[in-house]
């Protein structure tokens, strides 16, 4: 492999065709991995469903049919084949539910990990460009976010904020950014000496144009990786908060909050506990399967071992 | 050594104060009057007002508020609960053991359980034996560990009735506790049944407290084996003709621990955090559901108090692992 990009390089080639030769070599090693491939086949599914959720699911996931309350599985005894994962306590359709369900999953996912990623990098850039004081404080305010529990530091932020699927997400957020920071930051200071940083300094580059054209597109990787982790972190923290009573709140589909509701009824009806935890579990699943095939990818230490 | 500890706990100092800020600050951000929620009445007239806040001492400006804070905080005196009336720092003592007890259990089976698979994944890499424990390792990792806990319940206490759903003893049994720790009190306590009642409460829930550390150490021993297994020194040992136990075992197993071990130490803030999850749901009267209780009843000054305790305890469980892995690992020292 290494012969393959050294004859590459050496030959002038348009940036776009370079883009294109790093993405299909991408593609090699991501697909090497089969669970990965899994991970994003589920993780596609998943995201069709959430934006075709009013064309697939049978039902609405407000309307309570009182008749069919607490109604086991279509194979079950009892079942309704137009019920086919049961009805929750106040009869409404658990799969209607869990369908619509994958929108809150995936927008948390995608807002909070926008919300800590872009954070993080301003953040961390700026520690890590310009050192001093700045990247002191920066760094000990890091310290003192890590110092809690991250689960522990949302539900006290959403006791002053007030319980709220928004006020879930930044507080989440606000957790899981110190992570960014510090991979950002050691990126930064990695590069920052390196020959062609300076060129471009020569070329009377200024530290905005430094820190985020010329430094940051070779910091990606990690924080690529990072990224997937906390995309699944925040579904599951969102998912926790939900079910203390603490996250989205009651009608509303989120998966957590399903369980919350659900959960006087563990011992009589045991298909309004199992089913929207699978959906969490098969989420966090499939986006930790992608994770890790990003990694062996984009990790080039990884790679030929 | 112990230049390397007095740096490590100067690093600790302003993290520290950041720390009590935040805590300080907490009642302070909360939208409505801190003087109203601290005293826990919600109507009083303008007198009964200024006396609650001159008793409280939140007349005086906020720098003095917050060293006087400090200051208590420092001496032992975190406040006392809005509902409960009672100080914090003793309630806080009453509840800890048991979060300690569940959370040592929870680590002793990650641990016993994560190293051994790790091991084994790493020596027969590739293999169906590799596939398997790490697939069961990723969905370890990627559990919702409330929902595994209810699953517990629903097959082990619900439909096999092995163990029970709630609490920490059965309530026939009644000793004035010792130590704090079931376990310990419930052999001390001479009564016939009462060790294997405190054992059989704690399984599940350490059970699930473990599930994700579970996950991570085996996960982690995988790779820094992997790692080692490839490195010069495991080679020549394996030429001199040792064992492959002895390669493994002595050679390859203590290099690779010293990552592990930073990971275990990672793992404790984790179940603190996982501790509110299942001690809420197997309403274990540990800190973890104390924190959650106090959210719900409003308790701000609990939640304050909690607060600061549990990030003081994290971080003094980081110092140690730090210092730990200073002594196995002499380089990192400078």
């Amino acid at each position: 492999m290494a012969d393959t990009t050294v004859s590459k390089i050496a030959e002038p080639v348009s940036s776009a065709a370079m883009r294109r030769q790093m993405l299909r070599e991408f593609w090699f090693y991501f697909s090497e991995n089969r669970g990965a491939v899994l991970g994003l086949i589920i993780f596609v599914a998943l995201v069709i469903v959430a934006i075709f959720a009013s064309f697939i699911a049978p039902h609405s996931p407000f309307e309570q049919y009182r008749d069919f309350a607490l109604l086991p599985p279509a194979w079950a005894e009892g079942g309704n084949p137009s019920y086919l994962l049961g009805t929750d306590p106040v009869g409404r359709d658990i799969l209607s539910r869990l369908i619509y369900g994958a929108q809150y999953s995936l927008f948390i996912g995608v807002f909070v990990t926008t919300l800590s990623l872009t954070g993080g990098i301003i953040v961390g850039l700026i520690a890590g460009y310009y050192r001093g004081w700045i990247d002191t404080v920066i760094m000990r305010l890091m310290d003192i976010i890590l110092a809690f529990p991250s689960l522990l530091l949302a539900l006290v932020l959403v006791a002053i904020l007030g319980p709220s699927l928004t006020n879930g997400m930044i507080a989440i957020a606000l957790t899981l950014q110190p992570h960014f920071v510090r991979l950002t930051r050691a990126a930064v200071m990695a590069e920052k000496s390196r020959d062609y940083v300076t060129a471009a300094r020569l070329a009377g580059a200024g530290p905005i144009r430094l820190m985020f054209r010329t430094i940051l597109p070779n910091c990606t990787a990690p924080l690529i990786v990072q990224a997937t982790l906390s995309f699944s972190n925040a579904i599951l923290d969102a998912a926790a908060l939900g079910f203390l009573g603490m996250g989205a709140q009651p009608p509303a589909p989120e998966w957590g909050t399903m369980l919350a509701e659900a959960r006087e009824f563990i011992l009589r009806a045991w298909w309004v506990v199992t089913f929207p935890g699978v959906a969490i579990l098969v989420t966090v699943l499939a986006i930790n399967l992608m994770g890790d095939g990003l990694r062996d990818a984009l990790d080039p230490k990884l790679k030929r071992s | 050594m112990f230049g390397f500890l007095l740096r490590r706990i100067a690093v600790l100092i302003p993290t520290f104060i950041g720390v009590s800020i935040i805590a300080f600050s907490f009642i302070r951000l909360l939208p409505g009057d801190p003087v109203a929620l601290l005293s826990g009445e919600r109507v009083m007239s303008p007198e009964r007002h200024a006396q609650i806040s001159a008793q409280l001492g939140m007349d005086r400006p906020l720098v003095i508020q917050y060293f006087d804070y400090l200051g208590g905080v420092l001496t032992g005196d975190f406040g006392s609960s809005i509902v409960s009336k009672k100080p914090i720092l003793d309630q806080f003592w009453a509840l800890f053991p048991a979060t300690v007890e569940l959370s040592f259990c929870a680590i002793v089976i990650a641990i016993a359980l994560g190293i051994p698979a790790g091991v084994i994944a790493a020596i027969k890499r590739g293999s169906i034996f590799d596939q398997g424990l790490m697939g069961i390792a990723l969905v370890g990792y990627s559990m919702p560990i409330f929902w595994w806990g209810l699953l517990l319940i629903i097959l082990f206490s619900g439909t096999l009735q092995w163990f029970p759903v709630s609490g920490r003893i059965s309530l026939m049994f009644f000793f004035p506790p010792v130590t704090g720790f079931m376990l310990i009190d419930s052999l001390l306590s001479g009564q016939k049944g009462a060790f294997a009642s405190a054992i059989s409460h704690l399984a599940l829930p350490s059970i699930v407290l473990a599930t994700i550390p579970l996950a991570v150490i085996a996960r982690q021993t995988r790779s820094a084996m992997l790692e080692v297994l490839s490195e010069d020194y495991v080679r020549t040992a394996r030429a001199k003709g040792l064992s492959p136990f002895r390669v493994v075992g002595i050679h390859a197993l203590r290099n690779a621990m010293i990552p592990v071990i930073t990971t275990i130490g990672l793992q404790i803030g984790v179940m603190l955090a996982g501790a509110i999850l299942t001690e809420t749901i197997f309403s274990w009267p540990g800190i973890g559901k104390w924190m959650v209780d106090s959210v719900f009843r409003r308790d701000y000054a609990v939640i304050q108090g909690g607060l600061l305790l549990i990030a003081a305890i994290i971080m003094f469980v980081n110092l140690v692992v730090d210092l730990l892995y200073g002594l196995i690992n002499p380089r990192i020292r400078h």
